[in-house]
């Protein structure tokens, strides 16, 4: 069923007694041309634009759980593409556009709102810092503003400007950042899959890989083997768990990254905001409540809960940030699993294994490289080669030296 | 998450700070390329039972083994490292 202004009246007047589920919950067939392994965002992606793109349609996405119980419903749900690396600002410059046409290809309201994303600045060394990123960016062809002091406080009038440790001496802005609805995205890109033939089995657990003579046979899952020509391992914090099930060993580590919702409140924080001298970030939910989060809980886990000691970090960060959110009650946090890189960069690329792909290492930027991921993946297993797009994420650059490090912080995974 | 540290006691985590992977064989200088770029980049990343380096860096400095749950953070022994 299309939705539309007609769909909604005709409904309306039925009492809502028509709609149709969104997506099939499909049963395993005994084989696929492509099997994705893991229903989040990214997977769901691939599916659908192995589909629309490439005709792809034999296609599964096998999740243990329900589609998008994982990183795609607990993230904080921003999309930018404010990055200074060619390899990295091509890629998510393609997710942005993406974006921009979502709704309108999915025939899906996934919420997105170009609501501007501004990361602070607090010392004249930042200040270089930003400039020479947002120079990156425009020679990219991608918007950026770098405002001065006066400026963001016409945006945000609310801030510690004065800050006696981190005065804001102003802000890089990307005006067509923003946010989306996260859990649309993901039920968005699951109804278009479906709808062009992909299978989407929910609660099949894939428990080992086949690899013959060095090519993928299929899967063995919790509802019985199925057979597949190729295999793209999309599993997010369990990536290294199931890229062990093939024997290859990642450069990943998983850590646990928290995020809050505070109680509701009236309209105060119209885009997104990121502090620049420690590690917060904050936007406003359609609900009203403040959606804010900070660092990683810094140690492995698969546990997709925090500690307090980072509980607090993100408080004293957005305490200096904006001293009112003091004055807010934190309604609900939670956790999820990091598949961190050793670069803070992704890696969608082939694996030594004829028929193995592998998208992984989103690191905690995964929500907004949702669109784009899934098309640079469908096509690297469409094609058997990577798209210039994310030609920069291979997985070999480790052992190349070809790293991408955005944020030198070097080879751990701890220091990003 | 507290640690027991053999020589302060149980001390709030926030004391120590994390190096990851413990156990692993720093390979000779003029070891192959391979085996620095397994040692520096490739990890086991287990769900279970985790071998790991912190230090303590807020008590008495030393580098310990902590051996961990990363399932549940139930920790399962702490040593000298």
């Amino acid at each position: 069923m299309t939705y539309s202004l007609f769909s909604l009246a005709r409904e309306a007047l039925r009492g809502h007694t028509g709609w149709k589920p969104a997506w099939r919950d499909a049963a395993p067939k005994p084989d696929y041309d492509v099997l994705i392994v893991g229903g989040g965002g990214h997977g769901l992606a691939t599916a659908y634009y192995l589909a629309k793109e490439h005709g792809i349609t034999n296609v599964a996405v096998l999740e243990k759980s329900y589609i998008g119980s994982g990183n795609a419903g607990r993230n904080t749900t921003i999309i930018r593409s404010n990055y200074l690396l060619p390899g990295n600002e091509r890629f998510y410059e393609k997710s942005m556009q993406l974006w921009e046409g979502l709704e309108q290809d999915l025939n899906y309201n996934a919420m997105v709102s170009q609501r501007g994303v501004l990361n602070l600045f607090h010392s004249d060394a930042q200040r270089d810092q930003y400039a020479r990123r947002g120079n990156s960016m425009r020679l990219h062809g991608v918007d950026a503003e770098l405002l001065d002091a006066e400026q963001v406080r016409a945006m945000y009038p609310f801030l510690d400007f004065a800050n006696a440790r981190f005065p804001i001496r102003g802000g890089l802005l990307q005006r067509r950042g923003g946010t989306a609805r996260h859990d649309a995205v993901a039920w968005g890109f699951a109804r278009g899959a479906d709808r062009r033939g992909v299978d989407i089995v929910q609660n099949c657990e894939v428990t080992g890989i086949g690899v013959t003579n060095g090519r993928v046979t299929g899967v063995q899952t919790s509802r019985g083997p199925i057979l597949a020509k190729k295999i793209g391992l999309v599993c997010a914090g369990n990536s290294s768990r199931v890229a062990a099930m093939a024997g290859l060993r990642l450069p990943i580590e998983s850590h646990v990254l928290q995020a809050f919702v505070s109680e509701g409140i009236k309209p105060l924080i119209d885009g997104v905001v990121t502090f620049g001298a420690g590690h917060f970030y904050v936007s406003q939910s359609d609900k009203g409540g403040l959606v804010f989060g900070g660092d990683i809980d810094g140690y492995n886990s698969y546990a997709q809960r925090g500690s307090l000691p980072v509980v607090e970090d993100v408080m004293e960060g957005g305490m200096a940030l904006m001293p009112m959110i003091g004055r807010l009650r934190v309604l609900r946090q939670w956790g999820g699993i990091m598949d961190m890189s050793m670069d803070g960069s992704p890696i969608i690329d082939r694996t030594p294994i004829e028929g193995l792909y592998l998208n992984a290492g989103w690191c905690y930027g995964g929500f907004k490289a949702t669109p784009g991921s899934g098309w640079c993946f469908a096509h690297t297993i469409a094609k058997d080669e990577a798209h210039f797009v994310n030609s920069a994420y291979r997985l070999d650059r480790f052992a190349t030296g070809a790293l991408l490090d955005e944020r030198g912080a070097g080879a751990t995974p701890n220091l990003h | 998450m507290r640690i027991a540290c053999p020589h302060c006691g149980e001390r709030g985590s926030e004391e120590f700070s994390f190096l990851g992977a413990a156990g692993l064989a720093r390979p000779a200088p003029d070891a192959p390329a391979d085996a620095w770029h397994e040692y520096v980049y490739q990890r086991d990343n287990p769900a279970g039972s985790y071998s790991e380096l912190w230090h303590h860096l807020s008590g008495c400095r030393r580098w310990l083994v902590v051996t961990r749950d990363t399932r549940t953070h139930a920790i399962a022994s702490v040593v000298d490292a």
